[in-house]
């Protein structure tokens, strides 16, 4: 028996030793799947480990204010309230929402929109009840927490526009981002895609979106599986956008919107002779920026998409019209430099005959002999039919050119109108036929087919009286506090003596009796305007309506000729130019040129170096 | 004459008996798993450490009085015992059917008893049992192993029908370790693996459930399904790994800590620990174990009876081969069965019943110079 055992002993010994190698055996193999995984291959489930439990978020920055020339605000954040609600911190969501909006509104739709994303974001994600909320309504809400499980007010920033309107087109508005903006970006700044966020949508918060926006802040938190925010490991304060001064003036900004509100439909500029600084660009009608700002109403949108007077539209930038005789600068200027002396004369018997072709002066009875001077302070249609045929179109069109016309001026905001300066050339090009004469004598007058946008319109002003620099308009005066470099325009070699013809006219038009523009001169002394009346045709004056003797006036509003007034002051030292256009205004001189007149007024009036007032940044 | 004073032994004696340096091993080791579970909780007792402490104390104490008992006692409670362990497996199997899904533990008010793992127990007991009342000859022979077969093949298929692949394959590898170490012929065993080589297709077809080839679908290429059933083992790996040489430290762990790691209180408590402690940690704990069953073999080696020695190695078996499948599987070695890690991972029966397996082992090494007298 102990043999048995001992067999049994030995048996089991050598076994269990065999056993206990393999163990052993497998063992090395969990030690050496042990390091293998935490020294090989440990960075790459560092990387992983770090991916699953870091989130980015992104704080968006303060949006940068702009400023007027004197540092008066155009646009700024304002506080605003939102309220939220945590699902997970309430009972009974609709309970708690009833409640709120005993406090405050809650329209239904928001009410559903709120429920409806209850089950699409995790419990802890705060959801937006209601924006833009009032200090009042904020402090109803707060005093009554205690009763709203899960409701939180916080503090955000809304776009704001102290001018409201009077810079709705030049300021411009901010908004949601649509997913076609997100789309049109080849690497989206991933702030756009914060809920909530607002982006420049039309004017200069469009076209210095990038720099008003600034930095987003980025916040590195550590999250757990669910995404829930376990601490703050990293974080990286937004940069505030950029502060931008514009060269606007907020007060002639605000009188001009007044002064253009008297019409259905039109608008004016104001910039500097020499420098080009825009003090007041408006467009009329306009609207509330702020409504864009906090989501406007569909049938608002409807509205302002629908009316025949544009209000979504800058006319002073993308407004084109045919300049009509606030053309007859250009073409005085290509015929004086084609050498024709401004004192030669034409005679005018009311209408021009081209061959068989017959074209008529605004004046049916005739103006009589006229030099260049007369000729652009009465309007005298012939006598540039006259010499236009005599130079051709092409001088016309060099000297409208020259002059701002044809082109983009590369305007500081976005939706600048071309406009058109027609010669032999652009017809073979575009309309594959060969120029007819009489079209020479239609693009004298700035009619046919040449258009301009009210901001050409003021920048030729501008280059005629500024002794012929080419000058071009400038909207942003300081980034950040760091003025703009200020540009030295290249001057365009025109005779000084031709300029002042061209002045003496315009200077006629308002201050001689038969100029066409003398009902709206500027009498207070020192303050006197110079400048040229324009009537653009909507539709073509037939014979049958010159012998029915219909007049524009009668005819209904959106077949009415437009009304064009260009102007600059004071008449020895050019300072201001303007340009006004009043859609369906009938005549320059009569709708267009008074309100030019206020703007001068009002500019000089409040020029610094005649008036005390000023605020540093000037 | 030891043997006849070791029969007259007094409980100081048997108390004295006991290997306490054992026993310090275990408690060092379950010491680990208190500090990863108060890890898991946050940096709280609540709700892991404290109970598996507490569960800790009283298998200690069973441990201790089970030890004390004598082997002769429990050699004969063998069958009895398990008996009584297949009748609970089958009463779980019965009430299982009659209420809903599968169920596997019996309420038993202070914790959650299951069948499974203390058969596993059972089966060492009965085995060695049987196979120490056998010569020689009887093992060599195979129509004398149809008795133990058949013994195995009730508990086992109680447990697949629960289903519980895991704890079945246990079982068979722990019977298997069993009749190795009783001398069963070396061309048995490569007959029986050729047998399972031929049986896995045929399983894989008609025996295993869907979630079971999922896991093994998942096991071969957890990056298939990321989010779905390779989840566990995709981040299992990502928090060992990222671990590094030395750990993230101790309450650190973002894998564990952020609940980027699934059951990391139980089945998944290695890589929890490995995570803070490193790979210096993980060979550690390791060291531990292997140090443990070392120690536990040379202690068997002392047994001066079949029963005691088969009882002490199958033990062994038993707890290593918890170790292998629980650590093999969190590292993505062998697909998710659901075994925890004995001693660490949270988990009342698994606890109460390695240390129950513990105490007997220890009963052996107490009672380790009573020879033949009515062991046989």
């Amino acid at each position: 028996m102990i043999n048995r055992d001992t067999e049994r002993y030995h048996a089991f010994t050598r076994r269990a030793l065999l056993l206990g190698a393999g163990k052993l055996a497998l063992f090395s193999v969990l030690a050496g799947r042990l390091v293998w995984l935490q020294v090989v291959e440990q960075e790459k489930f560092q990387t992983l480990s770090d991916k699953n439990r870091i989130s980015l978020r992104l704080v968006p920055a303060g949006r940068g204010e702009i400023v007027d020339r004197f540092g008066v605000p155009l646009a700024i954040n304002t506080r605003n309230f939102r309220a939220f609600i945590v699902p997970e911190q309430t009972q009974d969501i609709e309970k708690t929402l009833d409640r709120l909006s005993k406090h405050i509104p809650i329209p239904p739709e928001d009410r559903a929109a709120v429920l409806g994303e209850v089950g699409q974001h995790r419990p802890f994600t705060p959801l937006l009840v209601r924006e833009n909320l009032t200090w009042d309504d904020m402090a109803r809400v707060e005093v009554h927490i205690p009763d709203l499980p899960g409701v939180s007010v916080e503090e955000g920033e809304m776009r704001s526009y102290p001018l409201g309107a009077a810079t709705a087109h030049i300021v411009g508005y901010v908004g949601r981002v649509s997913q076609a903006e997100i789309d049109a970006v080849n690497k989206p700044d991933p702030v756009m895609t914060i809920p909530g966020f607002r982006i420049g949508k039309s004017g200069v918060e469009k076209q210095y979106d990038e720099i008003l926006r600034g930095q987003a802040g980025k916040v590195q938190a550590e999250v757990n599986v669910v995404g829930r925010e376990i601490r703050e490991i990293n974080s990286l304060p937004a940069v505030k956008g950029t502060r931008l001064s514009l060269t606007l003036d907020a007060d002639l900004q605000s009188q001009c919107q007044d002064f253009i509100a008297r019409e259905k439909s039109a608008s004016a500029i104001l910039m500097d002779a020499h420098t080009g600084e825009v003090y007041a660009l408006c467009s009329h009608p306009a609207f509330d920026p702020e409504i864009f700002s906090k989501g406007i109403p569909a049938d608002l949108w409807e509205e302002l998409l629908s009316s025949d007077a544009h209000p979504l539209t800058n006319k002073i930038v993308s407004g084109q019209y045919p300049p009509g005789s606030t053309f007859k600068m250009v073409t005085a200027l290509a015929v004086m430099k084609a050498g024709i002396s401004p004192q030669a004369t034409v005679y005018c018997p009311g209408h021009y005959m081209l061959g068989r072709g017959k074209f008529h002066c605004w004046k049916g009875g005739g103006h009589g002999w006229m030099d260049a001077v007369q000729a652009i302070s009465q309007s005298c249609d012939v006598y540039f039919y006259e010499m236009a045929n005599r130079i051709g179109v092409d001088a016309i069109a060099d000297m409208a050119r020259e002059l701002g016309l044809g082109s983009r001026l590369g305007f500081d905001i976005p939706g600048e109108g071309t406009g058109l300066v027609p010669d032999k050339d652009w017809k073979r090009r575009r309309r594959n036929a060969i120029w007819n004469p009489g079209e020479t004598l239609n693009t004298s007058i700035g009619q046919g087919d040449v258009l301009a946008t009210p901001l050409q319109l003021a920048t030729m002003t501008a280059r005629l009286v500024n002794g012929g620099k080419a000058v071009k308009p400038v909207l942003v005066r300081a980034i950040d506090r760091i003025p703009v470099r200020e540009n030295v325009w290249p001057d365009l070699k025109l005779h000084p003596a031709h300029l002042r013809s061209v002045r003496r006219g315009m200077e006629a038009v308002v201050n001689e009796r038969r100029g066409t523009g003398y009902g709206a001169r500027i009498q207070e002394e020192g303050f006197e305007m110079g400048g040229k009346s324009g009537t653009a045709q909507v539709r073509r004056i037939t014979d049958a309506m010159r012998a029915q003797g219909i007049k524009n006036e009668d005819l209904p509003w959106k077949f009415r000729h437009h009304a064009l007034f260009v102007a600059y002051a004071p008449i020895h030292q050019p300072k201001y130019v303007t340009a006004v256009v009043v859609e369906h205004g009938v005549g320059g001189s009569k709708a267009a040129a008074p309100i030019a007149r206020d703007i001068l007024l009002a500019a000089q009036k409040r020029d610094p170096r005649k008036n005390r007032h000023q605020n540093g940044e000037e | 004459m030891p043997g006849l004073a070791r029969d007259r032994m007094s409980l100081v004696d048997r108390l004295f008996a006991i290997n306490w340096s054992f026993l310090l091993l275990l408690t060092m080791i379950a010491g680990i798993g208190f500090a990863s579970l108060y890890s898991a909780a946050g940096g709280h007792f609540d709700p892991w450490a404290g109970k598996q402490m507490a569960r800790f104390a009283l298998g200690m104490a069973g441990l201790i009085v089970t030890a004390m008992i004598d082997i002769r006692i429990w050699r004969k409670l063998a069958y009895p015992f398990f008996g009584f362990v297949c009748l609970l497996l089958l009463w779980v199997e019965l009430k299982g059917h009659i209420g809903m899904g599968a169920q596997r533990w019996i309420n038993l008010g202070f914790m959650q008893l299951q069948p499974s793992e203390l058969m596993k127990v059972a089966t060492v007991l009965a085995l060695a049992r049987l196979f120490s009342g056998a010569t020689p000859d009887d093992v060599r022979n195979p129509l004398f192993l149809l008795l133990p077969l058949g013994m195995i093949a009730v508990p086992v298929g109680l447990v697949l029908s629960q289903p519980d692949l895991g704890t079945a394959l246990t079982i068979l590898m722990v019977s298997g370790a069993m009749f190795f170490l009783a001398g069963v012929s070396y061309w048995m065993f490569g007959l029986a693996l050729a047998g399972v080589a031929a049986a896995v297709p045929l399983s894989w077809m008609f025996l295993l459930r869907d979630y079971q080839k999922k896991r093994v679908e998942t096991f071969l290429n957890p990056e298939s399904d990321p989010l779905g059933s390779g989840y566990h083992i995709t981040q299992s790996k990502i928090a060992l790994g990222s671990g590094g040489i030395t750990g993230k430290g101790f309450l650190e762990g973002t894998q564990s800590r952020l609940n980027f790691l699934p059951e990391k209180q139980t089945d998944f408590i290695f890589t929890l620990f490995t995570e803070e402690w490193g790979m210096v940690g993980g060979l550690g704990l390791m060291a531990l174990f292997i140090l443990l069953l070392a120690y536990g073999y040379v202690m068997a080696f002392q047994s001066q009876n079949q029963f005691g020695r088969l009882l002490s190695a199958g033990i062994l078996s038993n707890f290593f081969f918890y170790i292998f499948v629980n650590t093999g599987m969190v590292m993505g070695l062998l697909p998710v069965v659901g075994v925890p890690l004995p001693l660490v991972s949270y988990g009342g029966t698994v606890m109460l019943s390695v240390l129950f397996g513990f105490g007997l082992f220890m009963s052996a090494y107490v009672h380790r110079d009573t020879k033949r007298q009515g062991m046989d």
